[in-house]
């Protein structure tokens, strides 16, 4: 957002106020012995029980005063990462430090944590209770937690919120509900509600998709704002990577659970090193792109019930080498604090390794049941005998 | 350049309910689809733009109802159907066959207890009833290859399927009858970027094909800079501004417009503080007098309030349209209404934009006859 405030603070300036080291989360599927047909061997984890593997071993860093953009598609694990690090969800392996210690897991520890880390989740028609007014849903997080006060103090504090997210005049809004809002300003309501306790960290999942286009822009200025003015260090978790670019000062892209690329905003955005991101990048929307786009890969996510072996990248990506399919790319540094996770980075691979995977097999790679379309479909256009001769 | 017309829509006017507490969803707009074009109309939600494509087609539910306007249709030329004026036999025979839809969300448009195969095939079988069973299923396998799904995919249920290859199937269904109209209303928002890219170059090939026309119904303004030949805009029910697509992105006439633009955020370019839109969009059962927008614009004039801006030709001869009184020529046009136009080359002109102000007075009751045809030769002349 503001250019030379992002330029002049480099991304590692100070010790992350919380991070994320190898952050593991598998869902068990029930039903197992349907599930265990769909899935086939490879979904079952050791113990037998089929997994779904939402995020697979994550370490990602929040810098405090910064925001922190995750970008995917539907299904990168994304939300799964905020629910973890809002620790609405127990990992299944992994740490989560905030101020560089581990969090105990306490009912206690739970509810200090709470103070410092705020979940603000997507949808404001549903997060916000409709039979409750907007002054019940401030001055919830303020008497549980023990501050505000009584009375007129207790008044002032959560006018004083919803100032904060330029809900004015605030005494009018205390008074309303829900619906009695439109959704920008449910989405206010929401993160004032987050910042009654007075969070150190905000985890923001997804919070304008579903608002209006021309409100949008409203309340990631907020979040820009809060930032700046207070300091706030944010997660903004998004899968329209033009708006993480906007808001954030570091992007992380994370695809099946897995973090391929992370670096400042503008360099992912404008150099982008791992080619899932060069995939996004040239599917978004824009405008003032020179003729038409060429998607730089084909395909749908994997399941993460089974997915694939090695980078789990590999069935979509136009570069993949054998090394793909066998093993887990390490992340490489290719500027500085830019990382990304892809074998094309690694120097003095065995000629066997290096060797382009797809021609036209694909479609190998893809686990069976996985649902979505097959990949490489874009490269060949539907033939013409394939088309409705006879009705014409 | 310029097609003839195939949808004509003149002065429609929508209602939800009826008498003093109706909320007017459509009012007054008109819109020409052309053959073989890409038409988008945009707006955000409550705007009307789904109002208005149900309401052309007689799609819309009680209470929806069609209070005013016309809706010609030009099947073939000389031919002119009065969509509004047809019986539900008749609908029947042009819905699908000549127009179809495919709606948003695929996921609830598609039966969850039939398969794909049986779907496809009903389609055929209400419409070509001659046709004989095998050939049907044959002729679904087609249609599901023809969007990029395998024919064996035909015994799938829908939720076996990806949504993007739900939407991939509902997208096969409208072109099974190849129509010459197909109407997507948002047909890519519940879809990932990368699916909905491949999707909407699958239609772009499709159109080339077999071109159709294509009603494209979306919020994403900057979706339709791309693949949009003009682009209609719509707030609170009225249409504010309509141009070539290029047009409309480059050099926005409208504050709306420019107002929405500003509202994606770039891919490219020094990050910088954008503002959007003001406010939020407003409650059709408390619109505010004058022209619907004034109170979220920054480019208001006292005019604004009082009276209700009709379509006004801001570049003299572009046959580009604008809802807007700084762009009627009375006054000095702010810099950002007034980038020269990259299509035609043209910018607001000083004098009263005579042409449109004269056909379409702010105060036009139910007085559709009288109507003068935004497809008038003397437009589209000019345009060419």
């Amino acid at each position: 957002m503001t250019d030379t405030a992002a330029a002049t603070r480099p991304p590692e300036a100070a010790v992350p106020l919380l991070e994320a080291r190898g952050l593991t989360k598998h869902f068990p599927v029930h039903h197992a012995r349907r599930s265990r047909r769909l899935t086939g061997a490879r979904g079952r984890a050791r113990r037998g029980v089929p997994v779904v593997h939402a995020v697979e071993d994550v370490s990602l860093a929040l810098p405090p005063g910064r925001i922190t953009a995750v970008v995917g598609e539907s299904g990168s694990g994304k939300s799964t990462l905020a629910r973890l690090l809002a620790r609405l969800i127990v990992p299944t392996s992994g740490q989560l430090l905030l101020d560089g210690t581990e969090v105990p897991a306490t009912t206690r520890g739970r509810r200090e944590y709470a103070r410092d880390v705020q979940l603000v989740l997507q949808d404001p028609f549903s997060s916000l209770n409709p039979v409750h007014g907007v002054r019940y849903h401030l001055e919830r997080p303020l008497r549980l937690h023990g501050l505000g006060g009584q009375g007129a103090s207790l008044d002032e504090a959560m006018t004083g919120l919803l100032e904060r997210v330029a809900l004015t005049p605030a005494e009018q809004f205390l008074s309303k509900y829900p619906h009695e809002l439109s959704g920008g300003q449910r989405q206010r309501v929401a993160i004032a509600r987050a910042l009654a306790v007075r969070p150190r960290v905000l985890l923001a999942d997804e919070p304008v998709s579903m608002l209006d286009v021309s409100i949008r822009l409203g309340v990631l200025n907020l979040l820009g704002d809060l930032r700046e003015r207070d300091g706030l260090t944010i997660l903004y978790i998004t899968h329209d990577i033009a708006s993480a670019r906007y808001l954030a000062d570091v992007i992380t892209v994370m695809y099946a659970g897995q973090v391929v690329e992370s670096g400042p905003a503008e360099q992912v955005t404008d150099q982008p090193a791992h080619p899932y991101t060069k995939l996004l990048l040239s599917a978004a929307p824009d405008p003032d792109r020179a003729g038409p786009p060429l998607l730089a890969g084909s395909g749908a996510p994997p399941s993460l019930a089974a997915p694939p072996s090695g980078c789990r990248f590999h069935p979509r990506c136009p570069h993949a080498m054998a090394v793909c399919a066998d093993s887990t790319p390490p992340p490489a540094e290719v500027a500085g604090g830019h990382v990304s996770a892809c074998w094309l980075h690694a120097t003095g691979l065995a000629p066997a390794q290096s060797r382009p995977l797809h021609g036209r097999d694909t479609a190998a790679g893809q686990p069976p049941d996985a649902g979505p379309a097959p990949p490489a479909r874009l490269a060949e256009p539907p033939s013409p005998a394939t088309e409705g001769g006879e009705e014409t | 350049m310029t097609a003839e017309p195939l949808l004509d829509i003149r002065g429609l006017r929508v209602d939800y309910g009826a008498g003093p507490d109706a909320v007017h969803a459509v009012v007054d707009v008109d819109l020409v689809l052309r053959r073989g074009e890409v038409l988008g109309l945009a707006g955000e939600s409550g705007s009307g733009k789904s109002t208005l494509a149900y309401a052309a087609i007689r799609l819309l539910r009680a209470p929806g109802m069609i209070t005013g306007g016309e809706v010609r249709y030009y099947p073939e030329p000389g031919r002119t159907v009065d969509l509004l004026a047809l019986d539900e036999p008749e609908l029947r025979g042009l819905r699908w066959s000549q127009i179809a839809v495919v709606l948003q969300s695929a996921m609830n448009a598609l039966n969850p207890v039939l398969t794909i195969g049986a779907q496809l095939t009903d389609v055929l079988q209400a419409h070509r009833p001659d046709l004989p069973a095998r050939a049907r299923t044959a002729r679904a396998g087609e249609l599901l290859s023809m969007v990029g799904i395998t024919a064996d995919r035909l015994g799938s249920y829908p939720h076996e399927l990806s949504g993007g290859m739900r939407q991939r199937v509902m997208i096969a269904m409208a072109l099974a009858l190849e129509p010459q109209v197909v109407i997507l209303d948002e047909p890519t928002t519940a879809l990932d970027v990368v699916t909905q890219r491949e999707i909407l170059e699958e239609l772009s090939v499709l159109r080339e094909r077999l071109g159709f026309a294509v009603l494209f119904i979306t919020h994403d303004l900057s979706l339709l800079g791309e693949i949009a030949d003009s682009i209609a805009v719509m707030y609170a029910g009225r249409l504010v501004e309509q141009a070539a697509a290029a047009s409309l992105f480059h050099a926005p006439r409208h504050p709306y417009t420019v107002g929405l633009l500003n509202s994606f955020p770039a891919l490219h370019g020094p990050r910088q503080r954008r503002t959007g839109i003001p406010g939020s969009p407003p409650d059709l059962r408390l619109l505010p007098a004058g022209c619907v927008f004034h109170p979220r614009c920054p480019y208001t004039v006292d005019r604004c309030s009082a009276e209700s801006p009709p379509l006004l030709e801001p570049d003299q001869g572009s046959g580009r349209l604008a809802a807007c009184w700084r762009q009627d020529g009375s006054g000095p046009v702010p810099a950002e209404l007034a980038q020269p136009d990259p299509v035609t080359g043209t910018a607001p002109g000083p004098a009263p934009a005579t042409w449109a102000a004269a056909a379409r007075p702010a105060e036009r009751p139910d007085d559709t006859a009288s109507h003068v045809p935004l497809a008038s030769s003397a437009d589209s002349g000019s345009q060419s």
